[in-house]
């Protein structure tokens, strides 16, 4: 193994200081794309299919353009756009194309769909405008799960996509795999349904876009996760040069991987503005949010496992099923939950035989796309299931049967062809298991209370580079990272990040990657973020990528400044560059005479304003660029979580005791930050494993359409979460960081169905499926009690 | 999530908002706190024409003893009840008021909007019922008393003419040992079942079985053979009441709570509702 290029002795690295995003969103002065007024601006709203599948026979806006207040209303075919279609280079049987047209045209597939857009002077109006317009359907017969779209006779939901089937792809199939389960003495299965979620920004997708004469460039202020990806595909579809667009994001609050697709609503109103020549604000509103923005989760497995009589998996075979709803979001495709499942399922353990179908299906529901975990909430629920199994059937302990299958030796290298680096599988779960007992929950299990503790080990590929995502076969290939330094005449540094925060405190974290590699006060490093004319390229943020790859980027481009200044340094000290370093506080020195230093303004005075100065080939100005990707598969955060519930057998109430997460992703460079994130990652998956579900009724029409009946639980049902750390740096990012944007998400459902499930222990009953419904629960205990 | 056009008229007497009622008649409604009209107008499932703003009527939010019996104005919020100091025999209320959705809306809801709202599962209109509270309303041709058994007549129905405006609510007697208990998934949320009890009228009380609070005296006589047989206030007898009020009940299976699940929650609900109210 190489030597680690991290550093622990900075200043920055490792210091929970206070975020530098708090003074202004504390006092209420940041500023979110609803604040963004413009003059002149008009409001969008959108007519939405009121029908889940069906032929639009005509869309007659005529009476909407009456409506007092409305300037303008398009249909598709007023707005002549192109069509946003994300690809994987895979064969046609693996893979189907399908195009999701801004605004429908000749086909709606799901409840909700953009059909037409109405501008008017205020957000009021607009909602007259849409209520006015007149859109004649020949309805078809909707497909509203991933059974029905699978069946012989089912409709098509697009009549390229033979059984509905967008993604079929079969990525592992070990020799022999057969004969393991037939000899093997203990197979257990599982088969589990997972509910349909919504990320839940609390800040809903927005923007606001407006055509500038003097710059001949359409602006466009939107809270999106990949601001570069969006110019793209804006670019695209309207028929304009990339430098013609520019995307900007102001503050966001949250995406959670909503934003980190392009929605068709940013695009039809960014052509709007351009059409009207004058600004177009839509604001999503919750209902919409609700049941036309991306969705995510909703997933069929059906695995089954071999185990030896000591409980060591010999094998693995699965069979995934996702709905992804109407279209194939960009850029990732329909591909991103069956390919990722597919690829990582066998998780923390030695799994020697795998076999695997992954499969997308489409159906006339909201589409789906990324969310915090992606598949992982859902595979590691299904791994963790199987262990318990085969730990009651072995009649071994449930965390004992995970530490005999355990990776522990780094790197590993998978039944899946992944290459694991070092990480703390089993001192975390050791840990954690003992938490639960120091703190005595065993013995509150052992009493008459209906009790349970459950656990999930899981890990977390971050840092998936441009290899990684290539495997996938993605068209476009997200990965590297780029960053620009800059140190301005004062020596203060502006630096910018291809990365893009929206709510994970990226100005202070990169800030404190700038300020620990040149020696700078926090307050001296400006981060720049969400500007695709001031940033070459970025892929944004997603898959907890910030840290690994942009924190990496953005260390490197500050060392290559540190060699700029040092280099100048040595000139004006007449000394030789290998003599000089910098001094930790804002300057550089001679090493062994500390006391000739000059400041980093005064080498900024000269590379600016004295020039002639400068050693000869050195040109003016300090500025650096360099870029960072990841060669390997990634690197592995870990984790085991373990969790207490009591179950309430008058009411088949859920509730939960304790929750110990003990988590390591390396070096963490601020660990408050690091601590947000579990806990709002934790939150978001005992919603999952709890509360949330986006359902349909037969005719396709969404039931959730308010957060009274999506039931996003609040601080009331989300217990304190105790976070403990354990440190494996990584070797081959810069800082020794790891991600962690998803692992809390990840790991809280198998923890929590795990402990639902042992509570359960003295029913016979098991329960697989997500949310847990309170029924099943009061039924399991009144059957067992009588 | 815009509501449709609507005029706002602030009425600054009692009279003053009658008139407008009767002047404007069935396309006007009244607003105090708006934590389900604004929801619904946001929705546009509610389209007023006009918004008759009653919550700057001066008097209107008293809450008063009046002998053994209290008053409670209609622009009372249920964080005035909530914090108010009711003594024993009105202490229900305040405990009650914990149910009602989240601190914010308990700020700006108030309790006269619960009762015209009419949400079967509204802990003041299972309150109403419990508690044989009268309601007192006035209209052109002054002011009436409905009491609350008639008052609910199905799903956000009530006895409150188009024209008419809830003045106040009367709770004529107290109710030292009374309780009510809800289940939901979320803190805050309508309950899928709300059970009251009180152990002295007897009377037994369930929000979410019925288009209005319902009263079940299958369940209230056994309470009634327990105080009269002298049994004191066992656990056993909870039980039974909670299962007299379950068999009693006429639900049917829905999405996701089955009649099966809805009994067994009023059966445990109701049990334990009258477990609390015997230790008072």
């Amino acid at each position: 193994m190489s030597e680690p290029r991290f550093r622990r002795d900075g200043a920055w690295i490792g210091a929970s200081v206070p975020r530098r995003e708090d003074p202004r969103l504390v006092a209420g002065r940041g500023r979110f794309v609803d604040d963004i007024a413009l003059p002149g601006m008009l409001h969008a709203q959108f007519v939405r299919s009121s029908v889940a599948h069906g032929r639009i026979v005509a869309v007659d806006l005529d009476e909407v353009r009456a409506v007092p207040g409305v300037v303008a209303a398009f249909s598709a075919a007023d707005l002549g756009l192109g069509d946003i279609t994300a690809l994987l280079d895979r064969p046609p049987h693996e893979f189907v194309p399908t195009a999701m047209p801004v605004l429908a045209r000749d086909t709606v597939r799901f409840v909700g769909e953009p059909v037409a857009i109405v501008i008017a002077r205020d957000p009021y109006a607009a909602e007259d405008g849409v209520e006015a317009a007149l859109v004649e359907y020949e309805e078809l017969p909707p497909v509203v799960s991933d059974t029905a779209a699978l069946a012989d006779d089912a409709p098509l939901v697009h009549a390229e996509a033979p059984r509905n089937t967008l993604v079929d792809v079969s990525l592992f199939a070990t020799e022999g795999i057969d004969d393991v389960f037939a000899e093997a003495p203990c197979v257990v299965r599982v088969q589990t349904k997972t509910g349909r979620q919504n990320a839940l920004p609390l800040e809903t997708r927005g923007v606001v876009a407006h055509w500038d004469d003097r710059d001949e460039q359409l602006l466009v202020q939107t809270n999106t996760q990949i601001p570069h990806q969006v110019r793209t595909v804006l670019a695209g579809c309207a028929g304009l040069a990339e430098k013609q667009v520019r995307v900007t994001v102001p503050d966001m609050g949250g995406g959670f991987g909503q934003k980190c697709v392009v929605g068709r609503e940013e695009i039809a109103a960014s052509a709007a503005a351009l059409r009207l020549r004058r600004p177009v604000k839509w604001i999503e509103d919750r209902r919409d949010a609700l049941t036309a923005a991306f969705l995510a989760r909703e997933q069929r497995y059906d695995v089954r496992a071999a185990f030896d009589a000591e409980g060591h998996i010999l094998g693995l075979d699965a069979d995934v099923v996702c709905d992804m709803g109407a279209y194939s979001c960009y850029p990732f495709t329909a591909g991103i939950e069956p390919l990722m499942a597919s690829a990582e399922m066998p998780s923390v353990y030695r799994v020697p035989a795998y076999r695997v179908r992954g499969r997308a299906v489409t159906t006339n529901k909201a589409p789906t796309g990324p969310y915090r975990g992606v598949s992982r909430p859902q595979y590691v629920m299904v791994m963790e299931r199987l262990m318990e199994r085969a730990a009651r059937e072995l009649g071994v302990d449930p965390v004992e049967i995970r530490r005999r299958n355990l990776i522990t030796v780094f790197p590993y290298t998978g039944v899946n062809g992944i290459t694991y680096d070092p990480g703390s599988y089993r001192e975390s779960l050791d840990l954690c298991e003992q938490v639960l007992r120091d703190e005595g929950w065993y013995d509150v299990r052992d009493s008459d209370r209906v009790i349970g503790i459950g656990y999930s080990c899981f890990s977390e590929r971050t840092g998936y580079g441009s290899g990684a995502f290539a495997q996938r076969k993605m068209q476009v290939v997200p990965g590297f990272d780029i960053s620009e330094i800059r140190m301005d005449v004062s020596g203060t540094v502006s630096v910018t990040t291809g990365t893009m925060s929206h709510g994970q405190s990226h100005e202070t974290t990169m800030a404190q990657i700038v300020a620990d590699r040149l020696g700078l006060d926090l307050a001296q490093v400006k981060i720049v973020q969400g500007d695709t004319d001031r940033i070459t390229y970025g892929w944004g943020s997603f898959a907890s990528r910030s840290i690994t790859i942009g924190g990496s980027a953005v260390a490197a481009a500050s060392e290559k400044l540190g060699d700029q200044l040092r280099e100048i340094a040595a000139h004006l000290l007449d000394a030789d560059v290998d003599s000089v370093e910098l001094d930790g506080a804002g300057g550089v020195r001679l090493r062994d005479d500390p006391e000739r230093r000059l400041s980093f303004a005064e080498l900024a005075d000269v590379a600016y304003l004295r020039a002639h100065l400068l050693p000869k080939g050195v040109g003016p100005g300090l500025t650096a660029t360099a870029s960072f990707d990841v060669a390997g598969d990634g690197t592995f955060s870990n984790a085991t979580h373990g969790v207490v519930v009591e179950l309430d057998p008058g009411t088949g109430g859920v509730e939960i005791l304790r929750y110990v997460c003990v988590e390591d992703c390396g070096v963490a460079i601020h660990p408050q930050i690091v601590e947000g994130q579990c806990r709002g990652g934790i939150a978001q998956g005992i919603a999952g494993a709890l509360f949330e579900q986006i359902t349909y009724d037969a005719a396709g029409q969404p039931l959730a359409p308010s957060l009274m009946e999506y039931k996003v639980p609040t601080a009331a049902e989300i217990p304190d979460v105790a976070i403990h750390h354990l440190e494996t740096p990584c070797a081959f990012t810069a800082n020794g960081a790891k991600g962690a944007g998803e692992g809390g998400t990840i790991g809280a459902p198998a923890a929590v169905l795990g402990a639902v499930n042992d509570a359960l222990r003295d029913t016979g009953v098991e329960l697989d499926d997500t949310p847990i419904a309170r029924e099943a629960v009061f039924r399991a205990l009144e059957a067992h009690r009588g | 999530m815009k509501p449709a056009q609507f005029s706002y008229h602030r009425a600054r007497s009692i009279a003053g908002a009658v008139g407008l009622l009767t002047e404007l008649g069935d396309e006007a409604k009244v607003i105090a706190g708006g934590q389900s009209l604004v929801a619904m107008m946001n929705f546009r499932l509610a389209r007023p024409e006009h918004l008759i703003d009653i919550s700057r009527i001066p008097g209107l939010d008293a809450i008063a003893r009046d002998g053994d019996g209290l008053r409670i104005g209609a622009l009372a919020t249920h964080h005035a009840v909530e914090t108010a100091d009711l003594g024993p025999g009105f202490r229900l209320l305040s405990d009650a008021m914990r149910w009602v959705g989240h601190l914010p809306i308990r700020t700006r809801g108030t309790v006269g909007g619960s009762l015209a709202h009419a949400d079967a599962t509204a802990e003041w209109c299972l309150l109403a019922v419990l508690l044989d509270a009268r309601i007192v309303v006035e209209g052109p041709a002054g002011r009436r008393t409905v009491e609350a058994g008639d008052f609910f007549q199905g799903v956000f129905t009530t006895a409150l003419e188009p024209d008419e405006l809830i003045v106040e609510v009367l709770f004529p007697r107290p109710a030292p040992r009374a309780v009510l208990t809800e289940f939901a998934e979320r803190r805050g949320d309508f309950a899928i079942v709300a059970a009251a009890v009180d152990l002295d009228a007897p009377r037994v009380v369930l929000g979410g079985v019925a288009p209005v609070p319902l009263r079940v005296p299958e369940a209230e006589a056994v309470l009634t053979q327990a105080v009269s047989g002298n049994e004191g206030y066992s656990t056993r007898i909870h039980s039974r009441v909670g299962a007299a009020a379950a068999e009693a009940i006429d639900v049917r299976d829905e999405p996701g709570v089955s009649a099966h699940y809805r009994r067994g929650l009023v059966r445990t609900l109701v049990a334990r509702a009258c477990e609390e109210a015997a230790t008072r």
